[in-house]
């Protein structure tokens, strides 16, 4: 069926041009777009164009990465403030941009919190306030301009943003030279917004684009709907009452296009290709009508995926979930990149956020100046103080689990508490935590609780006696109750098991080789379910099956000793 | 609340699991919030805003900031308690948001500046938590909500009391709201403190049938091109299930639970492990709310199957041997224990 596209602009600058008419006659309502290009005339010249297709006096407002709440969604105004002695409020971005466009610079560094309440003001058409003793609620219709500036392909703007972005336009590839040609007018804008209102949508158009998402795998509902809005302002821009089949292609093509991540079903899909919901349109046949136009609107959009990336997408498989150790953010009171303030006390490490505090501070002056003593001063209450608020990657807290049996100690314990110390070294220079779980005879003994003190981690490894059996299953379930303490506090754990592997005394103290080995992989499968990063580091003088087998079943790192002297265990701790 | 007409709650396409949990929580109150975690474009915010517009009007005390019951003694706010006598007016249940960036003085109350400044009086300008009481207080994106305002709700959502101090005001005043929560796992998880706050969990998923997803935009749309018109044409159904609300409150203290419904639902608890005795408690409550909705005598076998994963499924101890999601667990246990 592809031949029955017309394809007018198959030049991506012609594209771009097309996509920035479209937003021009309706930019609310598309929630805007995501521009990916790095710095330069290309684009400098789509955002010039998409200014001049705009009303002279639409706002036109730039977003700074790292931008406070106070400036994003409006609060005090100090200074008036402090001059009028009364509460004075002060509109947020949010809100100068209704009406027109917020460009976001740098949108592949916004954070989410930012991401949430562009989102949330997207949605709403408003912003809600509720800060600094206001209450307000103020328009903020607007359409948001992502500048994606990420030079890998993981660097993108927020997910929950682009979901509601209706253009996700790729400039990085376009020449300068190649940006000319005759543009779309502010003319034709203006004639295509006094024809949107009375654009009919048949039936068939908003069922095919909902098949063609579903058909390339987006799960979301915004992009078919963002899609609809397309199509009937591209009909609007070609002067026409009613969507057309070329209008549907090319939202298709525009919206849907970029977002596939998976090809549509097709007999002649890759072996490798994931298998497509059986939901996809080509198996349930629907009615003639829509069928067509699906066809039509499958292959405009499979025309605008970019190449490779289906390819892409197939080869990485699904990123965790959990963001691993180096990506937790945490909340400290005293190291980090400051993300905010909060009420409270000036005691110990917390560090006074000064223009925050003068903002609590600002309405009350002419009421303090009545009941305290006269003077020009400014006066602050305690209930004013505000403090920092610092983000930094959360503390790790690395778990040593030392297999202490006769058998180890038989082997190499020396060897393993050599390895221990080198680590602590390394947790030093990290400011991690440490913690210490010895485990032999019958039973694992917690002889250290997570703490920043080396000495006394030392100290205690030094006493370290071996001798006795290897209750693994034991250890394992004491190492997870205190991983998961750990985490509670808001540390990240690290768990490092130091052992031949050879479990021998059951859970309930029972001496029994088979028991003891399952009990053992029960309890490592626990770990990983509760996705503990996990080292096993082999202490047996040869690699073992089962330090393997109990490694595997940790999700853990396996690190035979033999191989490794103390050095190289401390480098592939750094590195888990 | 908002000035905006929100999309009916009856048009919403499917997510049968999330209206119902919605309902139930509105039907009782004391079952303790729902939380909606799922996909984007799911409609979470959309459902939880559509309560506002479907929830029956409240009796108030008239003229009380706090919208104290004028049926309930125990409950009134320290100026009611003093007001002889108590005029009742309808108002409607709040469903109260609280914007990511608010701060700590708008969440609790803070002395009125304007009113001090202009009368020279000390007067409390109350904040959400004031404006949430006897409604709903809902969070978008739990999981980015600050910690320290996180902690506040969860204390005051327990106690059911707000306690100001501030600027030499001391203030208490009750603060009963619905705690409703959504948020996307893939922006963060939930601090499990928060997590075993709510009575109801729901995880929502973006329609997979064609069918359903054409319904979705197509509703959507028109909505959108015509809200008052979309309103209008749904009022109907809006006022059915409004009065199937008000019913379900009404009859919700007759619902009998045979012993048998009690032994089920004790042996479901104890076969997933759930910590406490709060999961059993939240599942007897949550299916007897359901079985008045339904219009039910008693709460039978159907309404706890049909209760059991919202009220269960977040309980569930973490770190399981086997790492199948809870939902699956929840209905491996009820095939066991019901049959299939």
């Amino acid at each position: 069926m592809t031949e029955g596209i017309t394809n007018p602009w198959p030049n991506p600058w012609d594209e771009a041009m097309r996509a920035a008419a479209i937003l021009a006659v309706d930019a609310a309502s598309m929630g805007g777009a995501a521009l990916r290009a790095p710095p330069g005339p290309v684009r400098d010249r789509w955002l010039a164009l998409m200014r001049g297709l705009l009303p002279p006096a639409t706002p036109w407002r730039r977003l700074p990465p790292g931008i406070a709440d106070s400036r994003l969604l409006g609060g005090l105004d100090l200074a008036a403030t402090l001059q009028a002695g009364r509460p004075i409020a002060e509109r947020g971005l949010l809100a100068e941009a209704d009406g027109g466009i917020l460009l976001a610079a740098m949108a592949e560094r916004l954070t989410p919190g930012i991401a949430a309440r562009l989102a949330a003001a997207l949605d709403a058409g408003e912003v809600a306030i509720e800060r600094d003793g206001l209450a307000l609620r103020t328009p903020a219709r607007l359409a948001l301009i992502a500048l994606d500036e990420g030079l890998e392909a993981e660097e993108a703007p927020p997910a929950a943003l682009l979901d509601r972005l209706a253009f996700q336009l790729d400039l990085s590839a376009i020449a300068p030279a190649a940006t000319g040609g005759p543009g779309p007018t502010a003319g034709q804008v203006i004639a295509a917004r006094t024809l949107l209102p009375g654009i009919a949508v048949g039936p068939d158009v908003l069922e095919a684009l909902c098949a063609t998402a579903a058909a390339l795998g987006i799960a979301s509902l915004r992009p078919p709907l963002l899609a609809l809005h397309v199509a009937r302002a591209a009909a609007a821009l070609a002067g026409r009452e009613a969507v057309a089949e070329e209008d549907a292609a090319l939202a298709a093509r525009l919206v849907l296009g970029p977002r596939a991540i998976q090809a549509p079903a097709e007999p002649a899909a890759p072996p490798s290709a994931p298998p497509p919901p059986p939901e996809t349109a080509e198996d349930q046949p629907p009615r003639p009508g829509p069928e067509a136009l699906e066809d039509i609107l499958l292959a405009a959009a499979e025309a605008a995926i970019p190449a490779g990336l289906l390819d892409q997408l197939r080869l990485a498989p699904a990123r965790a979930r959990l963001p691993g150790k180096a990506g937790l953010q945490r909340q400290s009171p005293k190291r980090g990149r400051p993300i905010g303030s909060r009420p409270g006390e000036l005691r110990g490490h917390a560090h006074l956020a000064l223009v925050d505090t003068l903002r609590a501070a600002a309405p009350w002056q002419r009421l303090r100046a009545r009941s305290g003593p006269a003077g020009g001063r400014l006066r602050i209450a305690r209930e004013d103080i505000r403090i920092l608020r610092f983000q930094q990657r959360s503390e790790t807290a690395t778990l040593f689990v030392v297999d202490a049996s006769g058998s180890a100690a038989f082997h190499r314990l020396a060897e393993a508490k050599g390895a221990v110390e080198l680590l602590l070294a390394d947790c030093y220079i990290r400011r991690d935590r440490v913690a210490l779980l010895a485990f032999r005879g019958t039973g694992a003994e917690l002889l250290l609780p997570p703490t920043s003190s080396l000495v006394r981690a030392k100290r205690c490894l030094a006493g370290l006696p071996g001798g006795g059996g290897t209750p693994m299953a034991t250890a394992l379930d004491e190492a997870l109750g205190v991983a998961d303490a750990i985490r509670r506090r808001g540390q990240t754990p690290l768990v490092v098991l130091l052992t031949d592997g050879r479990a021998n005394i059951a859970r309930d103290g029972k001496p029994g080789r088979d028991r003891a080995a399952a009990e053992a992989l029960e309890a490592a499968r626990a770990l990983q379910a509760a996705r503990i990063t996990t080292l096993l580091v082999d202490t047996s003088p040869r690699p073992q099956e089962a330090g393997r087998q109990l490694a595997a079943a940790m999700g853990a790192r396996y690190l035979p000793l033999p191989y490794a002297d103390a050095t190289s265990i401390s480098r592939a701790v750094r590195a888990a | 609340m908002t000035g905006r007409r929100s999309f009916p709650f009856s048009a919403i396409v499917g997510q049968e699991e999330m209206k119902l949990a919605i309902l139930v929580a509105a039907i009782d109150p004391g079952i303790g919030g729902v939380l909606v975690f799922g996909d984007r474009g799911t409609g979470k915010s959309t459902a939880i805003r559509a309560l506002a517009a479907l929830l029956p009007e409240i009796p108030v005390v008239e003229g009380c900031p706090y919208r104290c019951d004028p049926g309930d003694e125990q409950a009134l706010c320290t100026e009611c308690r003093s007001r002889r006598p108590l005029r009742a007016v309808m108002a409607p249940v709040p469903v109260v948001d609280l914007p990511l960036g608010a701060t700590e003085d708008r969440v609790v109350g803070a002395l009125d500046i304007q009113r001090a400044l202009a009368d020279g009086v000390k007067a409390f300008e109350p904040g959400l938590l004031a404006r949430a009481n006897r409604g709903f207080l809902y969070i978008d994106e739990a999981n980015l909500l600050e910690d320290h305002l996180v902690d506040l709700l969860l204390d005051v959502a327990a106690s059911g009391e707000n306690v100001v101090e501030r600027e030499g005001l001391s203030i208490r005043h009750p603060a009963r709201f619905v705690l409703v929560g959504s948020g996307n796992p893939e922006e963060g998880e939930l601090r499990p403190q928060l997590l075993d706050r709510f009575g109801l969990s729901v995880e929502v998923a973006t329609p997979r049938e064609l069918a359903s997803r054409i319904e979705v935009i197509r509703r959507r749309d028109a909505f959108e091109r015509d809200p008052a018109g979309f309103a209008a044409h749904w009022s109907g159904a809006e006022a059915a299930l409004r009065g199937r609300i008000l019913a379900a409150r009404q009859c919700l203290p007759d619902i009998v639970l045979p012993d048998a419904a009690l032994e089920r639902a004790a042996r479901l608890c104890l076969a997933l492990g759930t910590d406490g005795l709060r999961g059993e408690l939240t599942l007897i409550r949550a299916a007897r709310a359901l079985a008045a909705f339904e219009g039910e005598a008693e709460v039978g076998d159907a309404t706890l199957r049909r209760v059991a994963p919202p009220a269960l499924r977040h309980r569930l101890r973490r770190n399981p041997l086997d790492d199948t999601v809870s939902t699956t667990r929840v209905e491996r246990a009820i095939q066991e224990l019901f049959g299939p």
